[in-house]
């Protein structure tokens, strides 16, 4: 009997097993993003950038070259590969905490001299790998290991919407905002992500797509629980959308 | 090439770019913005690039991905700006990542002056990072100097995958000299095969990381590097010395410091004391070996510097309790006088204790 395949693993993603936890869609991005590496054949001439987070061992799932930054700093690191490579496919992978936080300054700083990378920006309202603490994009009202009453706009601030500062930088080409709470916005993430790589590619200038995801483990709820709680507490604070489309259309 | 008068911070632009360096990517601070307007101007001649970046942070990690490619890559700064960069450091290193980082030393602490000063000497030697490591830190005296050195700089940071530091005083940085940039064979250095510059046509995916998360994995990187850096203090040890032979008193002083401690030793010379003088080259790896041969024929070694006394510390280490060590320093950005320093010397000599 032959046995015809009809679904198989992205080339994109090693076979490394990743430690994500149960219902953390960390994976699915990494997915979506491998698919979109090898769907358009430049896995062989990517280099991507880990950043400091959950997703630090990135650079052993995804199947390209890989250099690790230090925490905040993989738009710098991904300036330095591709001002020197700008032949080569060049991206980060970040948290909400390493970018929006300690790394605020060298993303804005990329975006604004359109540095021509792709920026996977994984936004799940808290720092993930330090156990549940408050982020820039923590909602109001939310619990966090450092706002166990809740995060108050007086005290804390309120949440930090990282596409919309963006999309009002010239060097800035394509945004989007996705979710990863059920498989039409899944699709509609990996839509996104093409279209960045995309981007990159044209070499129109900086692109980045924000993925709203999961923390169940911080969030102290379960996988399907937290994919409620991203549809109806995070998507109206963060709009899904197109916030930059420099070249227009689809 | 014929003799060219330049400023010393021009000078180590133009060396680095001598050395092959396409790439720098720093922030403007006193005093070595000279050397970021030159390599503005200079790097797009040679097609590299020079990349204002928005902050000394953003510097040392860009130095990260453009060294994470293979390509020789510089960064300076002066003293604020060096401790900004030392998380990117002890990155480079656990990463073993080759780059050429460039401290001109200024006043400090804090804003501290933008006035000459040896006082990140502490900083540049013994790790300014965390974790445990090294690097290479060669401090020259003279212009012409600085053109060997930074040839060196690349090639040590290459052949060991580490950061290599030049370490000057703002003086150094604004004097002129006239400097020839002679052509040196180029050194044999091991390949590159480790940069992440796609998978096309090799093995499989390379990975740059500093991150062990198992602590025996992590213990056995570390054996490695600490062996990279036992090599280099075997083998990259840099001095020169001066009238140690049948010298009585022996000053220590390195940079700038050490021409004007020079001056003073001859003036001390004429006047009948004998003095020698050793000057440290490379600060780290710190010159043991003039020390181990005078250290039972000297009354006494006085370590000059422009800092509170930094460097007398390994002054201390390296004569071991075989003779007694002095200190003579300036600091604040304030530069010793020749006079002071044979002042110094003649009330030693003269057994005046103060
Ligand atoms: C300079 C520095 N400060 C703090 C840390 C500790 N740290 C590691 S990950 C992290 C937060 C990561 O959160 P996020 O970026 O949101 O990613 P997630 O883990 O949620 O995926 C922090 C604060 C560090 N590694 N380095
Ligand atoms: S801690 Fe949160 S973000 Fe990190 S792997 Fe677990 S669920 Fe995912």
């Amino acid at each position: 009997m032959t046995m015809k395949t009809v679904f198989q693993k992205t080339k994109g993603l090693t076979d490394k097993p990743t430690h994500y936890c149960p219902g953390c869609t960390h994976g699915v991005i990494h997915r979506l993003v491998g698919e979109v590496l090898e769907e358009m054949d430049i896995l062989e001439d990517t280099i991507g950038v880990a950043s400091v987070g959950c997703s630090v061992l990135s650079y052993e799932y995804f199947n390209c070259d890989m250099t690790q930054a230090a925490h905040g700093r993989a738009p710098a690191v991904a300036t330095g590969v591709k001002r020197v490579r700008p032949d080569r496919f060049v991206f980060t992978y970040q948290g909400d905490g390493d970018l929006a936080s300690i790394g605020i300054s060298e993303i804005i700083h990329a975006a604004a001299r359109g540095e021509k990378i792709t920026v996977i920006f994984v936004n799940n309202a808290i720092y993930g790998m330090t156990g549940g603490q408050m982020a820039p994009t923590t909602l109001i009202g939310q619990k966090t290991a450092t706002t166990p009453f809740g995060r108050n706009e007086n005290i804390q601030g309120s949440p930090i919407r990282v596409s919309e500062m963006l999309s009002t930088l010239d060097g800035t080409a394509y945004i989007e905002r996705v979710s990863t709470h059920d498989v039409p916005n899944i699709l509609k993430a990996k839509k996104a992500i093409r279209k960045a790589f995309e981007t990159q590619k044209k070499g129109l200038g900086f692109s980045m797509v924000e993925v709203l995801s999961t923390c169940p483990t911080n969030w102290g709820l379960d996988p399907q629980e937290s994919l409620e709680w991203v549809r109806e507490n995070m998507v109206p604070v963060y709009p899904l959308g197109v916030y930059k489309n420099k070249e227009g259309g689809n | 090439m014929g003799k060219v008068l330049m400023k010393g911070n021009e000078v180590i632009a133009e060396s680095a770019v001598h050395a092959g360096c396409k790439y720098f990517f720093g922030y403007p601070i006193t005093p070595q913005s000279e050397l970021v307007a030159y390599m503005a101007r200079r790097l797009p001649e040679v097609g590299g690039l020079f990349l204002q970046a928005e902050s000394e942070i953003a510097a040392i990690n860009m130095v990260y991905g453009a060294s994470s490619t293979g390509a020789r890559v510089m960064t300076s700064s002066s003293s604020p700006g060096f401790s900004l960069k030392q998380e990117g450091i002890s990155y480079l290193v656990g990463s073993e990542l080759p780059a050429v980082i460039c401290n001109i030393v200024r006043g400090g602490p804090g804003l501290g002056n933008i006035q000459p000063a040896q006082s990140d000497y502490f900083q540049v030697t013994k790790g300014g990072g965390h974790g445990d490591y090294h690097i290479p830190v060669l401090a020259p005296a003279s212009l012409q100097e600085i053109v060997e050195l930074i040839q060196d700089a690349f090639d040590i940071a290459d052949r060991y995958r580490n950061p290599v530091i030049i370490m000057g005083d703002g003086m150094l940085g604004q004097m002129m000299e006239p400097v020839e940039f002679t052509e040196r064979p180029v050194s044999e250095l091991p390949e590159k095969n480790w940069a992440a510059t796609g998978t096309r046509g090799d093995g499989g995916p390379k990975i740059i990381t500093s991150l062990e998360l198992d602590a025996d994995g992590l213990e056995k990187r570390n054996q490695h590097l600490q062996k990279k850096f036992a090599e280099m203090k075997e083998k990259e040890v840099r001095y020169e010395t001066y009238k140690t032979e049948d010298a009585d008193y022996i000053i220590v002083a390195f940079g700038t410091v050490a021409r004007i401690a020079m001056n003073a030793m001859n003036k001390a010379r004429q006047d009948g004391v004998k003095v020698g003088l050793i000057r440290p080259i490379s600060l780290w790896p710190f010159p043991e070996k003039p020390f181990i041969e005078t250290r039972d024929k000297v009354n006494m070694y006085i370590s000059v510097e422009m800092s509170a006394g930094q460097m007398v510390e390994d002054v201390r280490l390296a004569v071991n309790g075989h003779a007694p060590v002095d200190f003579f320093g300036r600091n604040g950005g304030v530069v010793p006088t020749q006079e002071e320093i044979y002042h110094k010397i003649m009330m030693i000599a003269g057994g005046i204790q103060v």
